[in-house]
């Protein structure tokens, strides 16, 4: 039964009395109340604010966590209240729903918060009430959009680039110049073409100065054999285009119907019929006009330009809008020159000689235009005229910002996907900075753990016992767990560096070092490929070891010590966004409860002791450190 | 379940017809088929936008139930629940979460595939998703059990078509598995066929009665035998 109907029980059964004078049968028994409970105040602290309700409030909804046994889990034994760590913002909106039975979202908050917030209390959103239902789910798809957007633009941007035949490579060479340098060239020249074949056509028609005989000559005529030439080398060009574009395209189906493709062919075309039909004379007339068609070679040039492919795109997106306008315009165009008509037909010597005829001059007026070659004469012509114009001002004006917004949409559109771009491959710089800050810190404190060893070793108790900087009790463990793995597989991990030289030698020298860390004795005795540096001993510093008794483990710190200082722990913490950084914080396995639980048996220190190899934790099991692993988990 | 299903498509049209939903429609949605104490997943879907997926809200066992079942205190349960419902708010988590999360303990490597294993591992009844009974029941016998039942839940791991038999095929799957966690830059480098020597060896200890699989018995034993051996 609903919350708020239930307070009203009590009173529909009291006036159940009105019943009984009428009643045929004896009233059944009222049902005792078992195990009634004395209502109590709950205090719930969220985040230090604190709110209380009474219990019967939250157990309305049962199946969320407020209402459910999942709030034991929060519970705080010494202060006797439910804490939970969230928004306290939120949190006034979901204790409302419990008291009033609607949930409400607030428009200031970001929808993904507030559905993270749901999702933990266990709310589901559909139940939001009326009057923010609307809004919660346009602001839900908008971002649901975004985000389609956005992984979209991604998959089509990135892609790994397995071997590419040269057919794939020189698809993707034309439609994104910027992937190499042949592309870029390709695309410049092209370009240049484009715009000097127009120049040619545009400069063909002025007038040159005159010829003997008193006519102006253009200049395409005076100068016919070179701007033949020009003409012929442009279209070299462009039909090698169009046929490299169409070898390359993956789909040559499509590659053909596509608008880009039947503007190339459109603008080559005149020249080749004009070739095959320079003989007959009669169809020559006819070969003129086609030369108009030369002019759509400027269309060419949506290819290199950003800004008239949007607006290309702008124009088919709005194309019902534009529909719109003719229909309406053509409608008023009519009914306005036919009023003209019969009105001016009276006048004599009136321009308006037909209806077609007045088309023109309803065009002109409506437009605003009025270049006053038909001007109405009659009284009745002229308030007709007058009606026509200032209607023909509101016709045009009502579908033109419908057009501008969708025009600034797809332009913002675009502007917002080159911003998340940079914005994602910052984030993934971050997060490889992040990654490689965490392992170099593992290295990092690899190197200050052999450090400390060997001082130990040497038994001085300087001052300088503890170069590390104290690390917290995560790193730690987070430590020890790639320690166990290093122990498991019995590889160390090392730096990036440090690994290229070592291949590199390996490739130059190949002998195995006596000194070198055996593999577990368990595999079989395979030579390390990787020589020591048997030459560098610079010593360790602040300490005069005996450099014979503990030569190897030296070789191995210095090994270490020369990889580059990375940059420290907080710097490359600090730069996380909270998202990485709760990576390194044990979420879903809280193991910071692991070891304060657990004894795993650590691996002893490294002190090599007698004869032993560098690294005397080979000898205990893998086995061993195989139970140790699943423990750490 | 039928008659949840059809309270739900009663409650949808209803909605559809009146745009004032009351709250007894409301509320017909809201009640579930599992009342709070089941651990059965309440999947509901929204059927009126195709966009939206279907939101799952788990909720655990009781406290106490759990504090039964499992060797944690209440207290160790409540820090447990804290840091899982966190991360993951509705209450599960599936196998992407869960190689992502494991992925940022091995930055240098790849951890995906162990991840996987370890996702079955925990997965008891293979629903694709870890809920935190199973979380709880994983890590009471990782951390507070006997050795037979870590010994066990290794073996398990291990197994990873759950036949009860370790063969040579799996034990190399999880080795390589191991191995692309250390990555690339190892000391000494590491070498194609590392993960199979490796392999070979383990299981010619392990494999007594040499029938090509490792049962329960003999991984146990091995594995005991061996940290005898080498722990003095």
């Amino acid at each position: 039964m609903a919350a708020g109907v239930a307070a009203w029980l009590p009173f529909a059964r009291a006036a159940a009395i009105g019943w009984m004078p009428v009643a045929n049968c004896p009233m059944p028994l009222a049902p005792t109340e078992k195990n009634k409970r004395q209502d109590e105040l709950i205090i719930l602290n969220v985040s230090g604010r604190r709110f209380q309700t009474w219990r019967t409030t939250l157990e309305r909804y049962p199946d969320t966590l407020l209402g459910s046994t999942e709030k034991e889990f929060f519970f705080n034994e010494d202060t006797k209240e439910y804490f939970f760590d969230r928004d306290p913002e939120v949190f006034r909106c979901i204790l409302n729903f419990y008291r009033t039975g609607k949930l409400h979202y607030p428009r200031y908050e970001c929808i993904s918060a507030y559905d993270e917030e749901l999702a933990f209390y266990g709310i589901l959103p559909e139940i939001i009430g009326d009057c923010c239902y609307e809004e919660y789910k346009d602001r839900k798809r908008e971002n649901a959009e975004r985000l389609m957007d956005d992984n979209d633009s991604e998959n089509n941007q990135e892609g790994s680039m397995p071997s590419l035949n040269l057919r794939q490579t020189m698809w993707r060479a034309f439609e994104n110049p910027h992937t190499s340098t042949l592309a870029l060239v390709f695309y410049y020249v092209t370009g240049f073409f484009i715009a000097v074949s127009v120049i040619t056509n545009v400069v063909e028609t002025v007038p040159c100065g005159t010829v003997p005989g008193n006519k102006e000559l253009p200049c395409g005529e005076r100068y016919a054999v070179a701007f033949f030439c020009l003409d012929t080398a442009c279209v070299m060009i462009f039909t090698v285009e169009y046929l490299m574009r169409l070898f390359a395209a993956p789909s040559r189906y499509r590659f053909m119907r596509s608008v880009m493709s039947i503007i190339d062919v459109v603008a080559i075309m005149p020249y080749y019929i004009g070739l095959v039909m320079t003989n007959n004379e009669d169809v020559s007339g006819a070969f003129v006009t086609l030369r108009v068609f030369r002019v759509f070679r400027i269309f060419k040039f949506s290819r290199h330009s950003q800004g008239l492919r949007i607006l290309g795109y702008t124009l088919k997106s709005c194309a019902s809008e534009l529909g719109f306008l003719l229909f309406s315009l053509t409608m008023a165009i009519i009914i306005f020159a036919t009023v003209m008509f019969y009105a001016e037909k009276g006048s004599s010597a009136s321009k308006f000689t037909s209806i077609p005829a007045s088309f023109w001059y309803t065009i002109v007026t409506m437009t605003t235009l009025g270049y006053g070659d038909m001007v109405p004469k009659t009284i009745a012509g002229k308030i007709f005229g007058s009606i026509c114009s200032l209607s023909g001002v509101l016709v045009i004006a009502l579908p033109v910002p419908v057009i501008v917004s969708n025009f600034s949409r797809i332009y913002h559109q675009n502007q917002r996907a080159d911003k998340r771009r940079a914005q994602k491959k910052a984030r993934l710089a971050r997060i490889r900075v992040a990654k490689t800050g965490s392992s170099s810190a593992y290295l990092h404190s690899k190197r200050n753990g052999l450090l400390n060893a060997a001082l130990e070793l040497t038994g001085s108790s300087d001052d300088e016992q503890h170069i590390s900087k104290s690390t917290s009790l995560i790193e730690s463990q987070h430590h020890h767990l790639l320690h166990c793995l290093e122990k498991t597989t019995n590889h160390e991990f090392i730096d990036e560096q440090l690994f290229e030289q070592n291949c590199m030698d390996n490739s130059m020298q190949n002998y195995p070092s006596t000194r070198s860390p055996s593999l577990s004795s368990n595999n079989g005795g395979s030579t390390s490929c990787c020589s020591r540096r048997n030459k560098k001993t610079t010593h360790l510093p602040n300490s005069n070891v005996p450099a014979t008794r503990l030569r190897s483990m030296q070789e191995l710190s210095t090994i270490h010590i020369q990889c580059s200082e990375q940059p420290s722990l907080t710097t490359s913490r600090s730069s996380l966004n909270m998202k990485s950084e709760d990576g390194l914080r044990p979420n879903c396995k809280t193991s910071h409860l692991t070891t304060a639980i657990i004894t795993i048996p650590t691996p002893p220190a490294l002190t090599p002791e007698g004869e032993s190899s560098p690294h005397p934790t080979t000898n205990i099991s893998t086995t061993c450190s195989n139970i140790v692993k699943v423990s750490a988990l | 379940m039928l008659t949840v299903l059809i309270m739900y498509l009663l409650g949808f049209l209803y909605a559809q017809n009146s745009t004032k939903r009351s709250i007894k429609e409301r509320l017909m949605k809201l009640l579930p088929c599992s009342a709070a104490k089941t651990t059965s997943p309440d999947i509901q879907n929204s059927v009126e936008d195709e966009m939206e997926i279907a939101t799952v809200r788990h909720r655990p066992e009781a406290l106490e139930l759990l504090e039964a079942q499992s060797k944690f205190t209440k207290k160790e349960l409540q820090i447990l629940y804290r840091g899982f419902k966190n991360e993951c708010p509705s209450g599960i988590v599936n196998e992407e979460t869960f190689k992502e999360i494991y992925s940022q303990f091995f930055p240098q490597g790849d951890s995906t595939t162990y991840a996987h294993f370890l996702f079955n591992a925990f997965d008891t009844d293979h629903n694709g998703s870890v809920s935190f009974e199973d979380f709880i029941m994983g890590l009471s016998i990782l951390l507070r059990g006997t050795v037979q039942e870590k010994l066990n839940w290794a073996f398990n791991l291990y197994d990873i078509n759950k036949d009860g038999y370790i063969t040579k095929e799996e034990m190399l799957d999880i080795m390589k598995a191991i191995y692309d966690m250390m990555g690339k830059c190892t000391y000494p480098v590491l070498k194609e066929d590392t993960p199979r020597q490796h392999v070979e060896t383990f299981f010619q200890k392990m494999d007594k009665n040499k029938d090509g699989v490792v049962t329960i018995d003999e991984f146990i034993e091995s594995c005991q035998k061996v940290s005898n051996d080498k722990l003095i």
